[in-house]
Parts: C-alpha cells; structure tokens; sequence
C-alpha cells in the first residue's frame, strides 16, 4: 500500500498515512486531486479505481470516506477488508466510532493503525490483539497517572 | 470501552480542537492557529523549564495544526526530548510528530537514530515496538545506515516477543524498499524464510509481506520458501473455519495470510516437486470448489474476503499458465461474477478475464461470454467498468468475432466517454487492420471510425488506411468510392478531408468514368473543403490537386486558375506559397511525359509493423517497437536515399552495414549525374504528402531544391602510398574522451601537442551526419593523412582516405543506426610529420546510442503504465552511484535534455527526482526508454533505473550515464 487518506464528504483529510517519500507539496496535490476524483464519483459505482499507475481502494462509513492507494499486484478486495477492519478496531475501542471522535483523537487513531498496518503491509489482523496492545499502552498511562498522583501526594 | 476519557486525556487540545471547529471561516481558523502558534512558540522559547506533559500537549497541538495543512517550522527539538522521556504516552507522542513530519534536518536525525537505539535496547517490549514503528514509518537511509544490520538480528533472536518480531519484519521490509544496498539478508536467509512456520499467525503475516519483497528481487536465495508456502496455505485452506480463532475473518480463515501466499506463490514458476505441486493444486481447487458453496455469512465482508483468495488463486493460476483443467475452471467462475450484482466483483472478472484471454488454454472459454461482455459494454452505469469491459473486448477478439467486436466498439464510440475514446479509436484500428479479411470491410471501418471520432483520430490512424490502400489494389477503387461518399457528407472531419485527397489524388481514376464522380466533380467536392482547412491539410490537397492535372488533363485549366489567385500563390504562409507557385509553374512548363514521371502514382510501401500497433504500444507501453512513423517526409532528400528502403540506392554509395552502425561515406556529387531518386524536399516539413517520385531531368532542375547528399570534402587525392602499419589500439583515454559527449554533440573530442580534432554532429531519427575538424597545432605539414572509420567486431569500411595540408580540414561522416549497438566505431588517424615518425592513433568516435533519441512527451498516467510494462528484470538496469559532478540542477536538467531523451515534469511523485522518456530509432526498430534518476543530495549519490524494452539498451545506456553525473 502506498498511503492511506480518510476523510470527510466536505473533501476534509482526517488522516494521512504515506508508506512512500513524497514532498509536502506531492502530498497535497495528491490528496487534493484524489478527494475531487472520489467525491464527485456516485454512491452506486465500484469500489476500485485506476488512477495515475495506482489502484485506488475506498468506502465510504457513514460521513468518512476510507482510501487506500495500492500497487498495480496488490489485491482489491482484500484491501477493502483492510479498511473494514480498521474501521471496526476504530469502532471497538472508541466505542462507536463517529467523525468527532477521529477528530479529537487523531493521535489514537494514528496509532491504532500503526498496530495493524506497518509499512504499508498488514501486521497484526488480528482485532483482539490489536486493541491488546493498545489497551496495554492506555494502561502504561494510567500506571503513569497514578504514579504521579502518589507523588503529588 | 471509552477509552477517550481514560488517563491523562489533554484538555487543553480538546478545547483547541473545538475551537478551530467552531471558527466560521478560513480567516477565522487561521488567526486562531496563529495565536496558538505564537502562544506555543512563546512557551518553547521561555525560561522556565516545560514539564513532559505540557511539553506533548503542545507538540500535539503543533501535529494536529499540521494535519490541518499549516506549515510547521519548530517543535522538532521539544519532540526529539519527548523520545527520551519515560513517560510512555510521552514518548509516542513524540514519535508520532517525527513520524508525521520527518525532516532531514542531519542534526536532528542523530538525535531521533540515538533515542531509537536506545529503545531498541531497552528490552522492553512496547518501546521497542514504538522505535521499530518510527523506523518503519520515516524510513530514511540515515535510519537504514543505523539499523539495517541490527534489525535482522532482533527478527530471528529466540527471545524476541512475537509483537516486536512482527513489526522488525515490517520495519526490515521499508527499509529494504529505501535502500536495498544497506539491507543484507545473507546469513538470516535461511531464518527469515522458516519464519513462514512460525506459531503465531501474526508473526507469519507480517513476515510474508518481507520474505514476498526478498524473493522478488533474490528468487534463488529465497526459493526454500515455496514449499514452506504451500504447506502453511494447504493448512489454512483445508482448517475449519473455527480453528484460527481470531485470525478467522467472517468465517473466512486467515483471508490476509492466504492472499499473501499466493502472492508469494507468483514470483516462482510452478514447483518442481511433484509432492508439492500435487498438494498445491489441491489447494487452488479447494479454494476453486469454495466458491461454488452456499455462503456462511450474508455480510459483503464474507463474500469478499472469500473472493479476495479466490482472486489471488485465479492470478496464481494464470501465473502459471500450465494447468489447462485449472484456468477453465477460473474462466468459468469469471464468467459468473460477469453477471454478478456486486458492481465491484464484475469489475474484478472483467480485469482478471483480460489477462486469461491471453492464454491459449482459456482462450476460446474467454470467448464465450463475449454477449455478457458486450452487454457490460453498453449498460454499465460506472465509466471505469465500461474501459474494463471495452479491454476485454479487444483481449477476446481474434478472426471469429472481430466484425461482431468491431462493430460494438464503434457503435459504443459514438456515446463513449472523452476520456477512453482515443484508446478506443486506435484499438477499433488495429482489430480492424489485423482480422481484415476483405479489405473493403477495413475502408469502411476506418471511414466509419474518422466519421463518428474524427478529432480522436490520430495521424498513425490515417496513415495507416492510406499505406493499406497504396499496397493492396483490389482495394483502391472501393476505397476512393467511398472516401468520395463520404466527402459528400455537409460536415466532415478534417482527417477525411485528408484521407480524400490523399486517395482521389492517387486513384481517383478509378471512379472517374461514372459522371457523378468525374473529375470536375472530384475537384470541386475537395476545393469545397479546402477553405475550411488548417495549414497542413491544404498542402496536402495542394498536393492532390497538381496529382489531378496529371490524372485528368482535362481539369488542367480550372485548376491552374484556382493555383494562380492571389489567396494561393501569395498566400502568407511560405508553404503554401512555394507549393503554389511550384505547381503552377510545373504544370505550364513540363511536358506531359515529364509531368507523368514526376506525379507518377507512389510506389507500395516496404511491409512494417503497424504504426497503430507501436502508437497503442506507447500509449500503454512500448514493447519492442518497430515501426517508422511514417514520417519519412521529414527526413531530407540524402538521408532517405540513404536509408536504401526506397528507390534504387544512389549508384556509388556503398551498400550499408548489414548490421549494427553502418558508416559509410556520402555519395559523390557525381551521384546527381546519374539517376539519383529524390524527393522535393519543399513536402518536408508535412509528413506524408505524396512524395513525387521523379527522375532529375536537366529541364526542370531549378524546381528541385535540397538535394542534400553530402559528399565528403576530399582535399587531396587519396595518399597513393596510405601507411601500412595497423592501426593502434584506441587509446587508454578513450572511453573517457567518449564519455564527454553522451549529452552534448559538439566540441573537442582530442588534443595534443600536434593535433586538434573537433566535432560537430547532429542527428535525426536514425541517421546522423558528423563533422570532424582535424587541426594542424604545429606549423609543419602532415603528410600521408590518413583516417579510417571502423565499427568494432563487424564490417570495416574505410572513408574516404584525407591528406592534409595546411591549418584545418574538415570530414563527413553519415552515420545510420542499423541496430542497436554498445560499441563505438573507431576513429584511426595516421599521419607522418614532415621528418617525424609516423603518428598512428585510434579514438572512440562519440556516437552512442543514446543520439538516435526522439523525445517522446508524455502523460503521468502514460509514464506510469509504460514503466510497468517495462517490468521484466532484464528490461531494467539500475545503477547507484556517488556524484561526480555539481548536483546543480540546471546542470543536471541540461545534460538529461542533452541526452536526448523528453524531461518530463510532474510525473515523479518525488519533485527531486528526473524522469526522461525517449524512443531510440534505429533502422530496423524502434526502442522505447525510460529513465528515472534519483538524486541524495546529502548522501552525494545518485540512483539511476533504466527501462528499454530492449535490455541490452537498458545496459548500455545504464553505463553510459553513470558517468555523466
């Protein structure tokens, strides 16, 4: 996969993720063209898109739109279920995930997906072991709060 | 498990969040940043020492500020500090912003290589995972220097926690794919490869997405991975669907791991093993019969995780192209998804089909749901599933079908999208050239194609029906029937204006005893048409019009007079001008005889690829391209005489080289005596207007300009005793005198105490012409100066023998590529100084390959599709190398542009990078290149790729420009 973009039915990115270099100025030309391309294209059509060399990916989850770019061999379906399954990780820890909650926990969202996509390549599809390790990290911060309410103390 | 509340959620960024939410316009949003920056900026900067948490509330404001698109210009450092802190959500907030806003900022990046060591080392699991996420994230090579070696070590270790294995695997993968120089498997090979037997499903995924890269570019190292591969598929195909637990995917097992291993699958040929292969057919029938029961799940998610390991089955399949029982069976379960509701699965069938067309098994099963495709064709509501539908279409076509095909795709023309319709148009061309049976058929699809998609139709197209027709007699007659029929339309396309002329011009004859179409007649349907004309079609027909007085003497008077008004013979542009006057004037002063020479009707054209064919080529990719395009009428009058591939070669010039560089002397100017074939070179500067094949008759010679055969200026008759010694080895200097002039083609190519040798060349297409400037530096005569041309390994050919005298002479040569070539011809000069030795030495003549370039302009989405046409190891050569000269960039747009090649702006995604795109002609193909050359500007290296579809010019070239830069 080469970058993953969601956002919103106003054209606005939520969240980037490049697995390739590009410039700042790429990045944006890129999302721009390819919000336009998305948005203007109707509810009933295919999922799948050849745009420039890449396959484009997407879906649309209520007001978020999920995007993935992929190399001309990679898989179109499965690469669907790839953003399903980022969306039910987003769902099971956020507890019925909404735009809003992506907004105000962008970092979280960054993170879960570190946990299931590295580099591009799936890593863990797992859900439990996924959301196992980021309710590890959350605890580490809570040990760290208490920890620092006894200090205080 | 609202886990948004839980911990130390930051407060003071929710509510900046919300106020940028609130915030009713874009001046509004903005104001509000910047306050937030200079507030934050302001907390950076003041003395009193920021605690950790604030310290990550404020770099977190400044990523989200990013995210919004706003430049971030500081907070680098603060982040850097946040690496080191304990504090877990500390630390992955500031890996974050360094993952988010990586910067090559040198400093920094030591300090970020410092904390990333020391998490790596820290043994704990989570940091660890956080540091190898950062790596995977920037990717830099700063990162690969650093880590590359350490990282194959915690992959393998025994003690490595699965959680960290899975994410160095990943970690180790983008390292590779940045710099695969710096990532050396060797010893971990075998390690890595058994990974695929490891415990944890997640372990094997992640691992099979490196082991999958790895082989791609090592087969044989990783070939031990096949068999492993098909044990661990045939264990997930034939598990129930409970037995993964959490690695079932609604009740689909391990559908990600089971498409990565028939990804991994396709980069070997089938396994040799029986054993194995046995079992692995199995699996694809497994998979093959799955399809076919009941699904367990309504939910899309089921059907397309099931069909995402059919789809990547059907790809292996066809991959291996051997198992004839296998594709059937794939194309069969195509053709059920062609009729299936989901818009996205007959998408799928249609793309997958394309490729099974191709394959002599399933070629005929294709075919068989030729209505089902036509259909998609026609009622398909998505554009991109109609291109699918119109590929497929012309992948299933062959000889049984092609009327039927034809006829779809120009009916589906006439409503098709402006997006597709050029491909279109060529690809209607090509399938009706290629399965013409009857040749009136092909005029009438050609015609019908430049009525309903005129604007669409490229030159290639009208070119192409007027060579058929030039070569094929039975056809003419029909065909100037119909052009004229078509004329008669009140609006019609200017390239059937063109097509018209070009063919009543030649046979109109044909139909001129039916009194509708005399020759009057004709001529006034044409004149009709011509005030409507560009520039170029108006030659064309000024052209057809002189063709006409020769075919029918009778419109000799109308047309003299329409060649004598003022809008033609002063017409402002020169062109149209000088034909003209031209015409006039040779249609009043030659003879009848003369003038039936000088129009008579063009010879057959030598058979060639089709030019359609090399267009389509380089629209979706140039394969061995070869093919003039059939702007011959471009080239001059001397090149094309000798090009020998018309008319009698001129009588003293040598026959050229069989093969590889012919270079051969110029004809004499004696050659004008005798019945040297020429073409008025005023049609130059128009591609295909009917060359005048005349003989040179001395009553009209004035009319002729540019007989450009250039002989060579012999000075002084050859030496009568030329020295006999051999001529030397080239000198040690040689290669590196040649390298000067890859991107330039004038200069000094040598220099001595005694002699200056300059060079000045140009090149057209395939043929060159080259002067050597040999300069006396001493004030003594050289006597017995001898130079000898030879090309190494093939034919030696001398050129004509120079003595010389005094200050400078100079020398021609003609040069034509006849193939492509990696060797330079020699350059020997002997000479003796008046009572000095004799003087023998040999040079590399600066005639490489890359001068018989044609840039070739194209799109982004053009480049890209050609380049992974491209994709045969062998058609690529990469070469990494240390700068050896300014990385300026004008110096470096300079000498890509000097090469030769098209430098293509906006295709790279990386703007740093070059992209060039040219097309080598040679006489007896065409080669297309691509080239990407990727600079590091603080590594002081270059990587240079290469993609031709020949690989010896891929070598070659590849060679060549390592030393230029």
């Amino acid at each position: 996969m080469q970058f993953m973009l969601l956002f919103s039915r106003q054209g606005k990115l939520r969240l980037q993720k490049w697995y390739v270099p590009l410039s700042d100025k790429e990045r944006k030309k890129i999302s721009r063209d390819l919000v336009q391309t998305i948005l203007a294209r109707k509810p009933k059509m295919c999922s799948f898109l050849e745009w420039r060399d890449l396959k484009i990916v997407y879906k649309r989850y209520a007001s978020l739109y999920f995007c993935c770019a992929v190399e001309d061999q990679d898989n179109e379906l499965i690469t669907l279920e790839i953003i399903h399954r980022y969306v039910e990780l987003l769902d099971k820890y956020f507890g019925s995930v909404c735009e809003l909650d992506i907004i105000f926990n962008f970092e979280k969202a960054y993170f879960i997906l570190d946990e299931f996509l590295l580099g591009g390549e799936a890593q863990e599809t797992s859900k439990k072991n996924v959301l196992k390790a980021i309710e590890q990290a959350d605890l580490l911060q809570e040990v760290h709060s208490v920890l620092l309410q006894f200090s205080a103390l | 498990m609202p886990a948004v509340s839980k911990g130390d959620g930051m407060r003071g960024l929710a509510v900046f969040i919300s106020d940028i939410r609130n915030c009713k316009s874009k001046e509004a949003e903005i104001k509000r940043i910047n306050k937030e920056l200079a507030n934050i900026r302001s907390k950076f900067k003041g003395d009193k020492a920021l605690d950790g948490y604030s310290k990550k509330k404020y770099v977190c404001k400044l990523l989200f500020i990013f995210l919004l698109g706003h430049d971030i210009d500081f907070g680098h450092m603060e982040a850097v500090n946040l690496l080191s802190s304990n504090k877990y959500t500390e630390k992955q907030i500031g890996y974050l912003f360094i993952s988010v806003l990586v910067n090559s900022n040198s400093e920094l990046i030591r300090l970020i290589n410092n904390a990333i060591k020391n998490d790596l080392s820290s043994r704990n699991p989570t940091f660890m995972c956080l540091a190898l996420h950062c790596i995977a994230n920037v990717g830099s090579r700063e990162m690969a220097e650093a880590f590359a070696s350490e990282i194959p070590r915690i992959l393998v270790a025994g003690d490595t926690m699965d959680s960290v294995k899975q994410s160095a695997a990943l970690c180790l993968l983008r390292l590779y794919k940045t710099s695969p120089d710096l990532v050396l498997m060797g010893e971990w090979t075998s390690r890595v490869v058994h990974l695929l037997n490891d415990q944890h499903m997640g372990v094997v995924t992640a691992a099979i997405s490196l082991i999958t890269c790895l082989s791609q570019k090592n087969p044989d190292e990783f070939k031990t991975c096949v068999s492993l591969a098909v044990s661990r598929l045939s264990r997930i195909v034939s598990s129930a669907s409970t037995d993964l637990q959490d690695y079932t995917y609604y009740f689909v097992p391990a559908p990600w791991l089971s498409c990565k291993l028939l990804r991994l699958l396709q980069c070997y040929p089938p396994p040799e093993d029986g054993a194995v292969k046995g079992r692995l057919v199995e699996c694809l029938e497994t998979i093959l019969n799955k399809a076919q029961e009941p699904p367990k799940s309504k939910k899309v998610q089921h059907s397309n995780a099931k069909n995402a390991i059919l789809f990547e089955a059907i790809s292996l399949i066809i991959h291996y192209d051997s198992e004839p029982n296998l594709l059937v069976r794939a194309c069969n379960q195509l053709g059920q998804f062609l009729q299936h509701r989901e818009t996205n699965l007959r998408y799928l069938a249609l793309e997958s089909m394309c490729t099974l067309a191709s394959s002599e098994f399933s070629h005929e099963a294709v075919k068989t749901h030729i209505e089902t495709v036509i259909n998609a064709l026609k009622t398909e509501r998505d554009v991109s599933v109609r291109q699918r539908a119109a590929d497929l279409l012309y992948a299933m076509c062959d000889r049984s079908n092609a009327k039927q095909i034809v006829a779809e795709m120009l009916s589906y023309l006439e409503t098709a999208d402006y997006s597709i319709r050029e491909e279109m148009v060529l690809k209607v061309a090509i399938l009706a050239e290629k399965y013409a049976v009857d040749y009136s058929w092909y005029v009438d699809t050609i015609l019908n194609l430049i009525r309903i998609a005129g604007d669409y139709v490229s030159e290639e197209v009208w070119y192409r029906v007027i060579q058929i027709v030039i070569n094929r007699d039975d056809v003419q007659g029909y065909a100037a029937k119909t052009v004229f029929e078509a004329l008669q339309a009140p609006a019609c396309h200017e390239n059937m204006v063109k097509v018209g002329g070009y063919i009543l011009g030649e046979f109109g004859n044909l139909i001129a005893g039916d009194p509708r179409s005399s020759p009057l007649v004709q001529f006034n349907l044409l004149h009709s048409k011509f005030h409507l004309c560009s520039v170029p079609t108006r030659a064309l027909l000024l052209s057809a019009y002189i063709k006409f007085i020769n075919l029918f003497p009778e419109t000799k008077a109308t047309i003299q007079e329409v060649l004598r008004c003022d809008s033609q013979i002063r017409n402002s542009d020169v062109e149209l001008q000088q034909r003209a006057v031209e015409y006039l004037k040779l249609s009043s002063i030659a003879s009848t005889d003369v003038l039936a020479t000088v129009l008579e009707e063009m010879p057959p054209f030598p058979e060639r690829e089709s030019s359609i064919l090399a267009k389509l080529k380089k629209k979706k990719g140039p394969g061995a391209v070869s093919v003039t395009e059939l702007d011959d009428g471009k080239r001059e009058a001397g090149e094309l005489n000798g090009g020998g591939d018309r008319g009698p070669d001129t009588a003293s010039t040598p026959s050229p080289s069989a093969d590889l560089l012919g270079i051969r002397s110029a004809a004499p100017v004696g050659a004008a005596q005798t019945n040297a074939v020429a073409v008025i070179s005023h049609f130059h500067s128009y591609p295909f207007i009917p060359y005048l094949s005349c003989c040179l008759s001395a009553s009209i010679p004035a009319l002729f300009c540019g007989l450009s055969l250039h002989p060579c200026p012999v000075l002084w008759p050859p030496s009568s005793a030329p020295p006999s010694e051999d001529p030397a080895p080239p000198l040690s200097e040689a290669d590196e005198l040649l390298n000067k002039f890859v991107c330039k083609n004038n200069g000094v190519l040598f220099e001595n105490q005694l002699l200056q040798i300059g060079i000045k060349s140009e090149y057209r297409q395939n043929l060159g012409r080259m002067y050597l400037f040999y300069g006396n530096k001493t004030s003594v005569q050289f006597a017995s100066f001898t130079t000898t041309v030879s090309c190494p390994g093939e034919l030696h050919k001398p050129v004509e023998p120079l003595v010389e005298g005094g200050a400078q002479i100079q020398q021609v040569l003609n040069i034509e590529c006849i193939t492509d070539f990696s060797d330079a011809p020699l350059l020997n000069i002997k000479f003796s100084r008046y009572g000095g030795a004799l003087q023998n030495l040999t040079l590399k003549l600066p005639v490489t390959i890359n001068k018989f370039f044609q840039p070739t302009e194209m799109s982004s989405s053009d480049f890209f599709q050609r380049w992974k046409q491209l994709s045969q190891p062998q058609q690529e050569a990469q070469k990494i190398f240390k700068a050896n000269h300014s990385m300026d960039t004008e110096v470096l747009k300079a000498k890509l542009l000097g090469l030769g090649t098209a430098l293509l702006d906006n295709i790279d995604p990386n703007p740093e990078n070059y992209v060039c795109a040219g097309v080598i002609q040679t006489k007896s193909q065409q080669i297309g290149c691509l080239l990407r050359l990727e600079p590091n500007a603080q590594a002081q290296m270059y990587r240079l790729t290469l993609r031709c579809s020949k690989d010896t010019v891929s070598k070659r070239l590849c060679e060549l420009l390592a030393q230029q830069f």
